[in-house]
């Protein structure tokens, strides 16, 4: 065998040697966390499509674009530590390390100048992007797009959401349907406690609080169907106050209304009472839905144009709401001053 | 209902009892729960039998529970942190059943959302803080050079309140419920309107008394440290540890009270119909979120700054070498803590504020990565050119360096706004904030608590059972937490009993059996301690110096003696205690024996922490005439204490110094032993000198 042959199996056996060390010492545990983090970190196979690693729009596709660069750059200043201290530990062990011992060193002015800086470097360029990307997705901004936007206005309750198309003088429970390349400009309120509105594969989460209202602006460029939800523990329905996102064209979505008005009940002050109640969809559909409704959602014709400003005006009344009057608690709609409080 | 309208025993009957709801509706959640209760009653009983049956009553009274010694009331802080991280151990592996039999489960939502409630709030608070302040209350005083502490009653008093608020949560398990509205207890969710049961209120009391706890011992520590340093410990030479401890004790009296009016402002709006949070007459619930994160945020750096503390000295003395860029250290400490209190609001990015307001947090929370990064290279540059062995506080702080960056990494994402947007409220943040409070505060005080053992008990703890203790954490935490990354990128949100989406089970799975993993490590941590006492002859480190410790701590008798030194040291370097052993200065009988005075036991504490307790059942459970007497009560026995003359009690000098010459005779008389025998039998506790 001649030296060329011979050179890569002592090499071979040479890491093979280190290996053995490594692992008998467990020094492997030093990148071995790291390596188990990148399985569960970047999910390969997604047959979920209700996160932002799925984009169906601009808004997330960017978010999901900004999270893997502020991974990659963080990594600049974290990658040395796994290597480093593998190193270090093989080096300066007790019992063989080779490295020279120095009881007493405990600075150098150089490597002190590289420990701040290079972190700071690294946060110095996080964070002019985390400013230029803040500010294009500003949730409050609305997107411009070649169709006006359609606006959305969105009432959070115990445990559904209730989104009016105050334009279309339509309102759906349980299902959410947008045109596709069409802005999205949402107002939303809660009617209960604090909730957190999330569409993960359109937008990012907004609050939905009682009495004030925050805005939510996004695009859906293809057509599809997704989920959305809330993020705040609100109690034991909660984790059944999701809704189907559908993404049309537009023929498909002008069809959609059709439909809606004319399969639709009156939303008047107390199909919305009903509505406010405590319970889940699930449990409201069988009071409301009818027949003609499919089954995961509640389709209703708008009588009130001024419903979401009345949800939002309930809390500014400068009167007390006790609990009959207040949706979402147990006693909602019951006793005698139930009537006048709860009118939206 | 008009709060004055209960009677005699308020909102008590016995259907608030838990084990009632077994009857009345039989399943397996409420097994669970009846289960639980009993076995705090059965616990109880089993321990006040044990007490007598070994006629230890007379010994628990006289020698710790009136005791005003901080190495004492130290030992009773982790022995109750312990004790209640079972608890929230435990509980943590319920919810993960739970998730990885979903959609099915077995428990009721309301049952799951007790269990998180309680488990963060008895992990932060009764467990996380009061290990933290333990460890202190232990080491500090001795690596200063001081006595004890500066106020030793009031240290008695915060321990006082924080076990009674911790036994509180205890109660809330048989008697009545636990609120459902998670650690930070959000309103409007957990007012009247939406929760009228007991179960905030519960929280409430638990969390007033037990921060008015640690407020009070912020201020103790830091008085403690401005004032009561030995002759020649300047600022700069005191041990890292000490730095930490005064930067989070300066956290301590800052961050504390927000929460503490915040709940109490809760509680105003639940008891006496404010509307500070409330829907309606002007109540803004976000004004409780910021009050809330005001402390919640600096809440992190309490607690992890005295672990980066432990690991500093930790990685200083294992790798027998100078702790390197102590200025660094100390500045990026410093940095931190002020930092901290910048940064609240990236709790909340989603509210809907401008994007100029997220972006000024965002860029503070990120800045604190820089310190961060700094002290983690630090560590690294420690261990560069040393000797490194690897005993297990050394695996717990290796875990921690390689584990806390990728925690480290995760809190850099989370910085983002835009990116936060996606992942606020899922299980990608309940991984990340376990990722820092896991490897970096748990194991620093796993780290801390192996190494200082010998100082306090005289015997070292079973070093193999300690590695596997250590790996299994390890592991565990892994395998628990790792799984939940993912699970939270795809989009599933945090306190979830049930999910229909199926693609989160096998991350569920992972994740329980991962739970299944940190149960072994608990085992293992706690049969580490028992066979370490079954062995505690053989191990004994009487001299008290078992791993050629750096500071002043090492340099006196384990266990350390009452008054801590016979004479108080002159310090003249920052690893004080190497370099007198390098001088041959070590072990040397002080010139003159004097008096010692030292503070003397002391009742107060333990009555406050009765009184306390049942004032705060009787304000959970309306039980209006009984609050009013406790409270008196407690007013009238505090001032009644402060007529108290003999506080002090003086050591005579002849006994001081027939302690110290039975030391230095037994110091002359044991065999030195090198690093490489220093976990056997051999190594009583003398280090030899090997460089």
């Amino acid at each position: 065998m001649d030296w060329t042959a011979k050179a890569p199996i002592g090499l071979f056996q040479k890491w093979m040697q280190v290996w053995g060390e490594i692992n008998r010492r467990s020094y492997g545990l030093a990148i071995f966390p790291f390596i188990v983090l990148l399985i569960f970190l970047f999910p390969q196979s997604i047959s979920a499509t209700e996160s932002f690693l799925m984009p169906l729009g601009p808004v997330a596709h960017e978010q999901k674009t900004h999270f893997f660069w502020a991974t990659a750059l963080t990594m600049v200043a974290i990658l040395p530590v796994f290597i480093l201290v593998p190193v270090i530990l093989i080096k300066y062990r007790r019992k063989k390390g080779k490295g020279i011992y120095a009881p007493k060193w405990e600075s150098y002015g150089p490597l002190e100048v590289i420990m701040w800086g290079v972190p700071f470097l690294v946060i110095f360029v996080l964070s002019f992007m985390l400013w230029r990307a803040t500010i294009s997705l500003d949730p409050y901004e609305e997107i411009e797009g070649v169709v006006p936007p359609i606006s959305v206005q969105v009432v959070g309750l115990d445990w559904k959401w209730l989104f009016i198309y105050p334009e279309l003088k339509i309102a759906t429970v349980g299902e959410l349907v947008v045109p596709v390349h069409t802005p999205v400009s949402m107002i939303l309120t809660s009617d209960t406690v604090m909730q957190s509105f999330w569409i993960a594969a359109l937008a990012g989460q907004i609050y939905v609080m009682p009495g004030m209202t925050t805005k939510l602006n996004f695009i859906a460029t293809q057509n599809g169907k997704t989920q959305g939800e809330n993020t705040q523990y609100t109690g034991k329905g909660f984790t059944g106050q999701k809704f189907d996102v559908l993404i049309k064209n537009e023929e498909a979505f002008q069809a959609w209304v059709a439909q809606v008005r004319a399969r639709g009940i009156a939303l008047d002050s107390e199909t919305y009472n009903r509505l406010a109640m405590r319970t889940t969809r699930v449990e409201v559909q069988k009071e409301l839905g009818t027949a003609q409704m499919p089954e995961h959602a509640l389709y209703f014709t708008l009588t009130d144009p001024q419903l979401f400003q009345s949800v939002v005006m309930r809390y500014h009344s400068g009167k007390p709401l006790n609990m009959e009057q207040q949706p979402g608690t147990e006693k909602f709609g019951q006793g005698e001053d139930a009537a006048e409080g709860a009118q939206p | 209902m008009n709060i004055m309208d209960y009677g005699w025993l308020g909102k008590l009957s016995w259907d608030s009892i838990v084990f009632s709801k077994l009857f009345t509706n039989f399943s397996v959640s409420e097994v669970v729960a009846s289960t639980a209760g009993s076995i705090v009653i059965f616990a109880t009983v089993a321990i006040l039998f044990l007490l007598t049956w070994f006629r230890v009553w007379g010994t628990l009274w006289s020698v710790w529970l009136t005791s005003t010694d901080h190495k004492r009331i130290g030992i009773m802080y982790i022995v109750f942190a312990l004790v209640m991280m079972t608890r929230g151990l435990l509980e943590g592996m319920v919810m993960r059943a739970q998730q990885a039999a979903a959609p099915d489960g077995f428990l009721y939502a309301d049952h799951f959302a007790q269990l998180f409630s309680t488990h963060g709030t008895i992990m932060i608070f009764f467990v996380a803080v009061p290990f933290v302040v333990g460890l202190v209350n232990y080491v500090m005083p001795l690596q200063i050079g001081a006595r004890d502490v500066a106020f030793p009653v009031l240290n008695q008093i915060s321990l006082a309140i924080t076990a009674s608020s911790g036994i509180l949560l205890m109660v809330s398990l048989v008697v009545g419920e636990f609120s459902t509205g998670g650690w930070s207890a959000y309103p409007p969710y957990t007012g009247t309107d939406f929760n009228p049961g007991v179960g905030p209120d519960y929280w409430i009391w638990a969390i007033v008394f037990s921060g008015a706890g640690t407020t009070l011992t912020g201020i103790n520590f830091t008085v403690t440290i401005l004032k009561c340093r030995a002759v020649g410990m300047g600022f700069f030479r005191m041990p890292m540890f000490c730095w930490t401890v005064l930067c989070s004790s300066i956290l301590m009296i800052f961050a504390m009270p927000p929460l503490s009016v915040a709940a109490l402002m809760l509680g105003f709006d639940r008891y006496l119909d404010f509307h500070f949070f409330t829907n309606d007459l002007g109540g803004n619930m976000m004004n409780y979120a910021n009050l809330f994160w005001l402390f919640g945020h600096p809440e992190v750096y309490l607690l992890v700054l005295p672990a980066y503390g432990i690991f500093s000295e930790v990685f200083s003395t294992y790798s027998a070498k100078r702790l390197y860029g102590y200025k660094s250290l100390v500045f990026a400490t410093m940095s931190i803590a002020v930092l901290s209190f910048t940064v609240w609001l990236h709790h909340f990015f989603t509210m809907g504020q401008s994007p100029t307001i997220n972006i000024v947090f965002g860029i503070a929370t990120m800045l604190i990565a820089v310190p961060t990064g700094v002290k983690v290279y630090d560590w690294m540059a420690t261990m560069y050119r040393g000797r490194i062995r690897f005993t297990t506080p050394m695996i717990y702080s290796i875990g921690f360096l390689i584990l806390f960056v990728i925690g480290g990494l995760s809190g850099v994402i989370l910085a983002n706004p835009t990116v936060d947007f996606q992942v606020h409220n899922t299980l990608f943040l309940v991984a990340h904030f376990h990722n820092v409070l896991i490897p970096g505060v748990l194991f620093g005080l796993l780290a801390g608590y192996n190494y200082w053992f010998p100082k306090a008990f005289g015997f070292r703890l079973d070093e193999r059972l300690g590695k596997w203790s250590a790996y299994l954490w390890i592991v565990g935490f892994m395998l628990t937490f790792f799984p939940l990354y993912g699970a939270g990128l795809l989009g599933m949100p945090r306190r979830s009993f049930s999910y229909m989406d199926l693609t989160f089970k096998p991350y569920m799975l992972v994740a329980f059996i991962g739970a299944m993993v940190v149960l072994c490590a608990l085992v293992t941590l706690i049969l580490q301690l028992l066979v370490s006492l079954r062995d505690r002859k053989k191990n004994r480190v009487p001299v008290g110096d078992p791993w050629d410790g750096r500071s002043l701590e090492w340099s006196i008798s384990a266990p350390a003696p009452s008054y801590n030194f016979a004479e108080l040291p002159r310090v003249t370097d920052r690893d004080e205690f190497t370099e007198t052993k390098e001088q041959g200065r070590a072990y040397q009988p002080p010139k003159v024996y004097r008096n010692i005075e030292m503070p003397r036991n002391n009742p107060l504490g333990f009555i406050l922490c009765v009184l306390s307790g049942i004032l705060m059942f009787a304000l959970v459970w309306y039980i209006w005439w009984l609050a009013l007497i406790t409270a008196l009560a407690i007013i009238v026995v505090v001032i009644a204490s402060t007529f108290r003359w003999d506080s002090e009690q003086i050591i005579p000098a002849s006994q001081v110094q027939q302690d110290t010459e039975r030391w230095l005779e037994l110091v002359k008389n044991t065999e030195p032993v090198g690093r490489d025998l220093e976990n056997t039998p051999q190594n009583n506790g003398y280090a030899k000198l090997e460089h």
